[in-house]
């Protein structure tokens, strides 16, 4: 499945790198997150384990807000919010 | 307990049995040698375990540094390492130990830049790939089967190729005389670095310098190996990624919660701050570290009960002999390793098909290409994947995922990188990197310099590929 970043509501955005290994899923995730503003929600869909403890580590680093984390079948919702 | 959690305890309970058939049954049937390639198993699954818990991989210890800023695995490796080289110094000065240094030289650093380009484009390097083979990645299955594929071919191929080397680097090779005609040492480019520029460099361990063999006695293996091989050099690269990735964020925090920025003190808080952000990858760097030291002691331990050097010669008593080296050896390292087992599985493949894997060092003078059954170091991987499969259905993170055609492109490029660079090191990020500095050989560091160029270069080449991905995707709106 291809990439998809799409702008889903005034402030919110969804980025899905379902099917995608590392580092696809952290380096898209930081892209977003750098072109969105501060504020707007980004709701990351992803299915690689390893990608969401750099994600956690980026946004710990960043200041990046995990509002919400929610996991399914091996799939990974998380909403992040832009500080 | 959910439907998802008893079908993937189920499936836990399977590969145990699996597992527990495997190394009870030919012990108890056949030969009491069978214990052997049973330890290097579940060694193999306890490493599973450990990398898949800590999403422990070493492409992404320097790939995420420069990707996105995040150094909780460099934090990890150094972890491992620190209490890998107490371990491995201990067993050193117990005479247990396996291992032997590889000879020192520039060719690791080159090697380790094209790992590193390979591995960052794999996604991960070559124990990180088997472990997420264990969760159901088939990207990381195309990843294996590059690296495995390249290395054989690699090693085999002669011909035109031979023209590729220095002529100095031939006639050195043709000097080797000791070297069985049958391999053919003057035929194949891989032999001819091998003989003619790689071995006759010199192989260095630290606490077996003079000096320190004078200075340090029975502790130079503590104190060379461990502290100034390992400890303090992995400290100082702490140092360095705390200066640049980590410090001006902790400062912010700090200021943030109105704490006084600056001074000794708060500057190691930062630092301790940084080696435990990530306390999972911590923990799973120190098991990792210990479980790799304790292999090498129970190995080199079943070695001198059976009383000898290489798993070859315990075949050999089996009256097993397919696949054996001109040296009547097979791929026993006596520790953790990865890709060599790998090329094996190929080697093992193109040989019943006729094809003569055994005319070159690599195969038919060191590992030779028995089959995969009798292969101990093919069961540690096994006991990897197997591992990594059982601590991903317990996190209920185990998932099928079907490779795309982007990332099957990526496997291939990235594994066949990662292919070239292990042979043209002797190992790959565990055996020439993490091991060898482990136990106190300075080429591991040579490798590692490499390799940090080249998770350097293909972070850079991804940062492009994805940027332009991006902007088609963001031309539909804008913010």
């Amino acid at each position: 499945m291809a990439m998809k970043f799409e702008k889903t509501g005034d402030n919110t955005f969804m980025l899905d790198v379902t099917g995608y290994v590392c580092p696809h899923p952290q380096i898209y995730c930081k892209k977003a997150l750098e072109k969105i503003n501060v504020g707007d929600t980004l709701e990351l869909v992803f299915d690689n384990p390893s990608s969401g403890e750099s994600i956690t580590s980026m946004c710990a680093t960043t200041g990046d807000q995990i509002v919400e984390k929610a996991e399914e079948g091996g799939k990974w919702k998380w909403m992040i919010k832009k500080v | 307990m959910d439907a998802l959690e008893k079908r993937n305890s189920k499936w836990i309970y399977i590969i145990l049995a699996v597992f527990s058939v495997i190394s009870i049954g030919p012990y108890k049937l056949m030969d009491e040698y069978y214990i052997y390639i049973a330890a290097y198993m579940w060694f193999g699954v306890s490493y599973g375990m450990c990398l898949q818990y800590g999403r422990f991989c070493f492409a992404s210890a320097f790939r995420d540094l420069f990707a996105v800023k995040v150094p909780r695995m460099v934090v990890g490796i150094m972890v491992a390492m620190v209490f890998f080289s107490i371990i491995g110094a201990f067993a050193s000065t117990m005479n247990a130990s396996a291992f032997h240094a590889a000879p020192f030289g520039f060719h690791s650093t080159i090697a380790g830049l094209l790992f590193g380009i390979g591995m960052t484009l794999a996604g991960g390097c070559a124990s990180g790939s088997l472990y997420k083979i264990g969760e159901g990645n088939g990207v990381s299955v195309i990843v294996v089967l590059s690296l495995s594929v390249t290395q054989a071919v690699f090693v085999k191929m002669g011909g035109w190729t031979n023209n590729l080397m220095p002529q100095s680097w031939r006639d050195k090779a043709a000097q080797a005389t000791w070297i069985p005609a049958k391999v053919n040492v003057t035929d194949g480019w891989v032999d001819q670095y091998l003989a003619g520029h790689v071995w006759p460099k010199p192989a260095i361990q630290v606490a077996e310098l003079p000096w320190a063999r004078e200075k340090f006695g029975a502790a130079r293996f503590f104190i060379g190996d461990s502290l100034i091989n390992t400890i303090i050099p992995a400290a100082l690269v702490l140092v360095v990624v705390y200066i640049f990735w980590a410090r001006k964020n902790y400062h912010n925090k700090m200021r943030a919660e109105g704490r006084p920025v600056g001074g000794l003190g708060a500057e190691l808080a930062g630092y301790w701050g940084m080696i435990m952000s990530s306390k999972r990858t911590a923990i799973a760097g120190l098991v990792l570290g210990i479980s790799a030291g304790l292999h090498m002691f129970v190995m080199k331990k079943l070695q001198l009960a059976f009383g000898v050097h290489n798993f070859g010669e315990l075949m050999q008593r089996m009256g097993i002999t397919y696949g054996l080296s001109a040296k009547g050896t097979v791929f026993d390292p006596g520790y953790w390793y990865v890709t060599t087992q790998e090329a094996q599985w190929v080697g093992w493949v193109f040989q019943r098909l006729g094809i003569d894997m055994m005319d070159n060092i690599y195969f038919g003078l060191a590992n030779g290409v028995p089959n995969p059954l009798f292969n101990p170091a093919d069961w540690m991987s096994l006991g990897l994947i197997g591992g990594a499969c059982m601590m991903a259905l317990y996190q209920k993170e185990f998932k099928f995922k079907k490779p795309t055609k982007e990332l099957a492109m990526w496997a291939i490029l990235g594994g066949f990188f990662m292919g070239l660079g292990s042979r043209l090191a002797l190992g790959c990020n565990v055996g020439a990197f993490f091991v060898r500095i482990s136990m106190g050989d300075p080429s591991g560091w040579m490798f590692g310099i490499g390799m940090v160029g080249g998770a350097f270069i293909g972070v850079r080449f991804f940062n492009w590929w994805t940027e332009r991905k991006m902007a088609k995707e963001m031309a539909a709106f804008d913010f």
